[in-house]
């Protein structure tokens, strides 16, 4: 139970205080004025910057909230990118091995490398950085990229400026209002005074128009972006390389879905040269292994990548991996070994395939509708447009008529308004489910259904609604019946 | 880097001239340059790699707050020393009772359940993503009543994490920088390095080896190393640990209660580190919630480390009451749960299903049964100094042995040790200037290691 900010808050030694009071409608409503001891303890300004709970927190919340209005929903979660896919066998083999041999005095292992596995470090070199020079002991195992993030947060400190793309994996604005970067929120922008914000929309192709953009420290940059799907372009890359070169600024690559890339678009930043001297990346094995609950991931500092008095930034990333981490679990990282072997790889391969199946129907599905869709071609997203409309409301109202949990673009961004974030990874859209499809124009949907059929055989039927006319909406919904899709 | 202070930084005698190469760097600023000879009579070449002299800098500056740390953190250091000693005497039976790290292998009982847990992830039904940033609801359970059963903790005031360690920094971003703290000196390094770092410190005065801005309390055999609290000034949080890593000592009741009630007197926050609280033997309390009224003014950290072998593999737990506030009322827990959903993702999944069956009774009884060998072997290492006529603390309570050495560096100590006889043990200082003059020896090893070791004390310091 926590404490709402509504609740007055009054320290006095050992009381608890429970006061009836009546109400307009002559029901006791209870303020509780809680009683007790209080440290003297200020608590930390920039926590108190942060005006909600982290997004996904929240997005579980609402999703309790509707379950326990509506226990026999059949609720489908479009919106955390939680992988649901079992993890291939061979990874699994090689992590209860590991296990089994921890019971053995010739298998037991103690403390690790606090930077990782030097073979685990040696295999992601050579997998995902062949020809671009980075070296083994350039790369810090972690238990995952929102960890590393924060690490890195805590080794650039409080006194650098950061800028982020708008919108942006909510993540790089929090850790960086935690630490003391961010500024005061301005209440009718939604924006942290001393952040950056980066517009990605349809408009700029989802990359920054950097001759818009002030020079900043550091650079937050997600390819494929969650969430909006975009994968950045050699070009774009090459740009934001001679951006950082010019300013002297980091780039913070975030790389996490470089394995969902079809169009052959770069999969690390160190594929550009020159990023070695102006770039950090950061990636993981949740997304391409099914490791979200497993943890692993890394970071890459490059030894040429300096500070303005010449130091090293490798060797203060060393020291915080070092004192305020003690290393990733040596099971997940003999699991992220056996990920990188020729077989693993290749069944983890199928399973990014797999969910990439998923996005394909639900791209196909909307865009031949009518609706505006983006991303869902090199990322496990899809970033639906709605106009015109809160996509807190939206969120809402899909939960509500459809049981589909899915993410309020608002929730990553002021520029997330209007959009909503759906995540690939249920099952059901592929598996036979009932689409029933709604669009703002007749012909449209004609032409959908048709297509659909072809490509998916599954059931399809028309109803026709103005999605601005929730009441419309509703009664097209209540004639389709039950919705899967 | 200018050119000058390159040149003061090699060594170069003022006779010689410095050949710049090219390197075999990929890089596209290679450049030749030839610098005329000054003398004919003498000339060192020294090929300075290209990257060093005109090395690109972005203009980001280094935090501050990190260049203040003195040296690596301590422990790594240790490894470095050990491994120089190595290559120096390839063929040399080294014996590390220097850095904790436990050996025995983990009871079949628990990492059946990790092999159970793996194996279910490739199963539909088995699999799990995201598991809740506070732990999983069963083990979460199980903490609260394996260890503060009857101490009004509840589930979810226990966050589940990849170790203590990792907690202690993010306790401390929780914290900010804006506020003071004490630690016991000596003490675990992680508490004083991680202050430096989030900025709630000044810089190193190297005159008394201590950082500006932090309480030292003293901890020594003239005050049975529980600090004189008379003496201490307030701080916002103190760091306290017991049993007592380096020191091995158990704080008691009567001593604990001492120290709850100047934190209530103070508004302070204890953050009482219990990881090696299963290694008490004495009947003192194993939990700071133990003592009345603790709950308003402490956190408590622990972990599998020490209990389970769990050190590679890597599970912990922090404990925040309810009742915890900051002066303003704000619970503690609700900005450390903030913390943990923004700055974490969760202990893995196979490591906390680990931990569930460390708290089954069979887990339980396999857990002490690896604490007593632990135990045993601390023993013996007490007693070879004892017998020696060395002062010897600790041991009891913590698998820590606290060797005193009057009148001498304890890294001159470390070094002769490490020489003579092949041990890596850790210098005292290493946890602050209470621990000079003193050695930490550890007691994690296989048997005949620890024999061995103490064989060869005995040759030493006979």
């Amino acid at each position: 139970m926590y404490y709402s900010q509504f609740l007055s808050r009054v320290c006095m030694p050992h009381a608890v205080l429970l006061q009836p009071k009546e109400s307009w409608n002559s029901k006791y409503e209870f303020h509780v004025i809680i009683v007790g001891h209080c440290t003297k303890v200020p608590r930390n300004s920039n926590l108190e910057k942060l005006r909600s709970g982290y997004l996904f927190p929240e997005i579980s919340r609402h999703e309790s909230e509707h379950l326990q209005k509506n226990p026999d929903a059949s609720l489908i979660r479009l919106g955390i990118g939680d992988t649901t896919q079992p993890i291939p066998d061979t990874i699994t083999l090689a992590m209860a091995e590991q296990v089994r041999g921890l019971s053995t005095i010739q298998g037991y292992r103690g403390y690790g490398a606090e930077q990782g596995n030097m073979a685990l470090r040696k295999a992601i070199a050579g997998k995902f950085y062949q020809d671009m020079g980075i070296k083994a002991n350039e790369i810090f195992v972690s238990d995952g990229a929102q960890c590393d993030i924060s690490r890195l947060q805590m080794l650039l400190g409080s006194n650098v400026t950061v800028a982020v793309q708008d919108p942006s994996f909510p993540a790089y604005i929090d850790s960086s209002v935690v630490v003391g970067q961010a500024g005061e929120l301005e209440e009718e922008t939604g924006k942290y005074g001393n952040i950056i914000y980066m517009n990605c929309g349809p408009e700029n192709d989802f990359f920054p128009d950097l001759s818009t953009i002030p020079r900043t420290d550091i650079i937050f940059l997600c390819s494929p972006n969650n969430p909006t799907g975009h994968a950045a372009s050699w070009q774009q890359l090459k740009q934001l390389v001679e951006f950082a070169e010019a300013n002297g600024s980091i780039i913070v690559h975030d790389s996490a879905y470089a394995a969902y890339i079809r169009d052959g678009s770069p999969r690390s930043i160190f594929a550009i040269p020159g990023a070695k001297e102006v770039a950090i990346e950061i990636s993981s094995f949740s997304k391409f292994a099914g490791f979200t609950g497993v943890r692993l991931g890394w970071t890459v500092v490059p030894e040429e990548l300096l500070y303005s008095n010449g130091f090293p930034v490798i060797k203060d990333f060393n020291r915080i991996v070092c004192t305020c981490f003690n290393g990733a679990s040596n099971i997940a990282q003999a699991g992220g070994l056996a990920c990188l072997s020729t077989d693993g790889y290749h069944d983890l391969c199928k399973v990014i395939d797999y969910y990439m199946e998923n996005a394909k129907i639900l791209v196909d599905g909307f865009t031949s509708l009518g609706w505006k869709v983006y991303g869902g071609k090199n990322a496990p997203y899809i970033w639906v447009h709605f106009p015109g409309m809160s996509s807190w409301n939206v969120f809402a109202e899909i939960l509500k008529k459809t049981n589909i949990v899915t993410v309020p673009g608002r929730g990553f961004g002021p520029a997330g308004e209007e959009y909503i974030r759906l995540a690939i990874a249920k099952q059901a859209a592929s598996e036979g489910a009932r689409i029933s499809l709604l669009a703002r124009s007749v012909d449209q949907l004609q032409k959908a259904k048709e297509s659909i059929c072809q490509a998916y055989e599954v059931e399809v039927s028309i109803f026709s609604a103005d999605v601005r006319d929730y009441d419309a909406v509703e009664r097209a919904i209540k004639e389709a019946g039950p919705i899967d899709v | 880097m200018s050119l000058m202070n390159n040149l003061s930084t090699s060594m170069i005698s003022s006779s010689s001239s410095t050949f710049l190469a090219p390197t075999s760097f990929n890089s596209s600023r290679t450049q030749s340059v030839s610098v005329p000879l000054k003398s004919i009579n003498i000339v060192k070449c020294v090929a300075t790699p290209q990257e060093q002299q005109n090395a690109y800098k972005t203009k980001v500056s280094r935090n501050a707050n990190i260049a203040k740390l003195q040296a690596g953190y301590l422990f790594p250091e240790v490894a470095r020393r050990r491994a120089a000693h190595l290559l120096k005497y390839p063929n040399a039976q080294v014996i590390s009772l220097g850095i904790g790290d436990t050996t025995e292998p983990i009871p079949d009982v628990i990492t059946s359940a990790m092999a159970k847990r793996s194996h279910a992830l490739s199963t539909l039904e088995g699999y799990s993503g995201y598991g809740a940033e506070q732990g999983e609801k069963a083990l979460r359970a199980a903490l609260a009543s394996t260890f503060y059963r009857n101490l009004g903790i509840e589930d979810d005031d226990i966050f589940v994490s990849d170790g203590a360690k990792c907690d202690i920094s993010r306790l401390q971003v929780v914290f900010g920088s804006n506020v003071t703290m004490a630690v016991q000196d000596p003490s675990y390094p992680a508490y004083v390095d991680s202050s430096v770092i989030m900025g709630q410190t000044g810089q190193f005065q190297k005159d008394v080896e201590k950082y500006g801005n932090i309480e030292y309390m003293r901890c020594t055999p003239e005050n049975g190393f529980f600090p004189d609290l008379s003496k201490v000034a307030r701080t916002d949080i103190i760091f306290f640990c017991s049993p007592n890593n380096p020191t091995g000592a158990a704080a008691t009741r009567e001593q604990l209660t001492r120290l709850v009630k100047f934190a209530k007197d103070n508004g302070s926050i204890i953050v009482y580190d219990s990881a090696y609280a299963m290694y008490m033997s004495d009947d003192n309390p194993r939990s700071i919630f133990e003592i009345p009224g603790a709950k308003e003014v402490a956190i408590e950290t622990a972990s599998f480390s020490k209990y389970a072998g769990f050190t590679g593999v890597r599970l912990g737990w922090t404990v925040i009451p309810k009742q915890l506030l900051f002066s303003d009322g704000f619970p503690v827990a609700k900005d450390f749960n903030r913390i943990v959903c923004t700055c974490f993702n969760g202990a893995s999944n196979i490591a906390q299903a680990g931990g569930l069956a460390c708290l089954s009774s069979e887990g339980l009884e396999a857990m002490q049964e690896v604490i007593g060998f632990y135990k045993e072997n601390t023993k013996i290492i007490v007693e070879t100094f004892n017998s020696l006529g060395f002062k010897v603390y600790g041991g009891k309570n913590a698998p820590y042995v606290w060797v005193h050495f009057p009148g001498r560096s304890s890294w001159d100590v470390f070094s002769e040790i490490l020489e003579k006889t092949h041990i890596v043990t850790t210098p005292g200082s290493g946890f602050g200037p209470g621990g000079e003059g003193f050695i930490r020896v550890s007691a994690f090893g296989h048997r005949e290691n620890v024999l061995e070791a103490c064989r060869r004390f005995k040759q030493l310091y006979n």
